[in-house]
């Protein structure tokens, strides 16, 4: 909890929140990195496979072979999440499935399939970016912010 | 579900005169308090009492879809799906309500949802020291006594807290809803939680254990997180509560 959190609660509270915070299970930082390590470098292998299999196999050149990649990968994530897989794999993952492009895809599937009997417009229309949303708007606005830092150091000369 | 709209389905139903009480997970108690007082105040014949919950709405409800994949805290708990319903009447034999405690609104500034048990195990451990100083009697009074979904982060710290206050709380006959409910090797976390895990244990077991007479007289203490979805967005802290309700059963 933040300092400035902290600060609104009476010394009572902090008190006991010094006591409760002794009894609770620590989160598993290090063995949740480990794993997050390992599936998302898991991930990222079969999408070098599939990738490897469309630009060699299919005989795709390299840049027309990353877009059957990613689409493959959603595809997958999607029916991993429709069977009730994919939750239950992140569960023991973490940030492995959460990161890579599976994680978005399950975040789109996941509110669509939830929302569904609320209709499409509003349903699934409305709801299916809840989560990925936020991805999106930040991504973006990450993704200008660095592109313009860049424009900004190329105007100086400094790259 | 939001709004209680289950219990109001099932009124519509059953079309009798109907009263929607929200506890959060204290409701089971909540009802059954209530309900006993309204026959023991002849204002009603028959009252029926209950609570239900379900996992997936309340995933839905509170946090996020069911198939989205998230990692949750060893501290989190699993709502059960499950509901637990009474008949109180004043005639019929079996088990009966011969005290209630209702509990307070303890709000301990804890503010995350996934952290339920530290939230109300203050609440519990208030309302059952109230309980015993009410009708001037002890733990040992008793053969049972259960909070309601404390889980096993909120049980440790209830057992704990009555250390601290110097309460003699037997360990034998101390107890939880959320940790009888499921056994050892289901993956829910800290235990079970939500209105249907004190209702079910309670209707479903305890009840069944106080006909046979394997349980003389019980204490259930149903804990309830008073948040909403949208106040711990906000970084409000959980206002917890708790009610007991004393069950005796008479030959």
């Amino acid at each position: 909890m933040s300092n400035k959190q902290k600060k609104k609660l009476t010394p009572v509270q902090q008190q006991y929140h010094s006591f409760a915070k002794e009894r609770e299970p620590r989160r598993p930082v290090l063995a949740n990195c480990l794993r997050a390590f390992l599936v998302g470098g898991l991930i990222c292998i079969l999408g070098q496979g599939i990738f490897d299999f469309f630009r060699y196999v299919l005989d795709f050149s390299e840049k027309a072979a990353i877009n059957p990649m990613v689409v493959t990968l959603i595809f997958l994530a999607i029916i991993l999440t429709v069977y009730g897989v994919y939750d239950k794999m992140a569960q023991w993952a973490g940030a492995g499935t959460a990161v890579p492009i599976t994680g978005f895809a399950n975040a789109m599937a996941a509110a669509a399939i939830e929302h569904r009997t609320e209709g499409f417009v509003l349903g699934v229309g409305g709801k299916m970016f809840k989560l990925a949303g936020a991805v999106i708007v930040f991504g973006v606005f990450s993704a200008f912010i660095v592109a313009l830092l860049k424009t900004t150091l190329a105007m100086l000369g400094v790259i | 579900m939001n709004q209680i709209i289950s219990s109001s389905f099932v009124a519509r139903t059953l079309a009798v005169p109907y009263l929607g009480l929200y506890g959060a997970c204290s409701s089971a108690m909540e009802s059954l308090a209530i309900g006993a007082l309204l026959v023991d105040s002849q204002a009603a014949n028959y009252v029926l009492c209950g609570a239900v919950s379900h996992n997936s709405t309340v995933e839905k409800q509170y946090r996020y879809p069911v198939e989205y994949g998230s990692q949750k805290p060893a501290t989190a708990q699993y709502t059960v799906t499950g509901a637990g319903v009474s008949v109180l009447g004043s005639q019929a034999a079996g088990p009966r309500v011969t005290a209630a405690t209702i509990g307070r609104v303890i709000d301990m500034g804890i503010t995350d949802p996934y952290n339920m048990g530290s939230a109300m195990a203050p609440a519990a451990v208030d309302t059952i020291t109230a309980h015993f100083r009410d009708l001037q009697i002890s733990p040992a009074d008793y053969d049972l006594i259960a909070t309601g979904d404390l889980g096993r982060v909120g049980f440790d710290i209830a057992t704990d807290l009555f250390k601290k206050h110097n309460i003699e709380m037997p360990e034998k006959i101390f107890t939880d809803c959320g940790l009888l409910i499921y056994s050892e090797d289901q993956p829910v976390f800290a235990g079970g939680s939500g209105c249907g895990c004190a209702a079910t244990v309670t209707y479903g077991y305890i009840l069944n254990k106080l006909k046979e007479g394997a349980l003389k007289k019980v204490l259930i203490i149903a804990t309830g997180a008073l948040l909403s979805p949208l106040s711990y967005q906000q970084n409000e802290t959980i206002p917890c509560i708790a009610h007991a309700v004393a069950i005796e059963c008479c030959q």
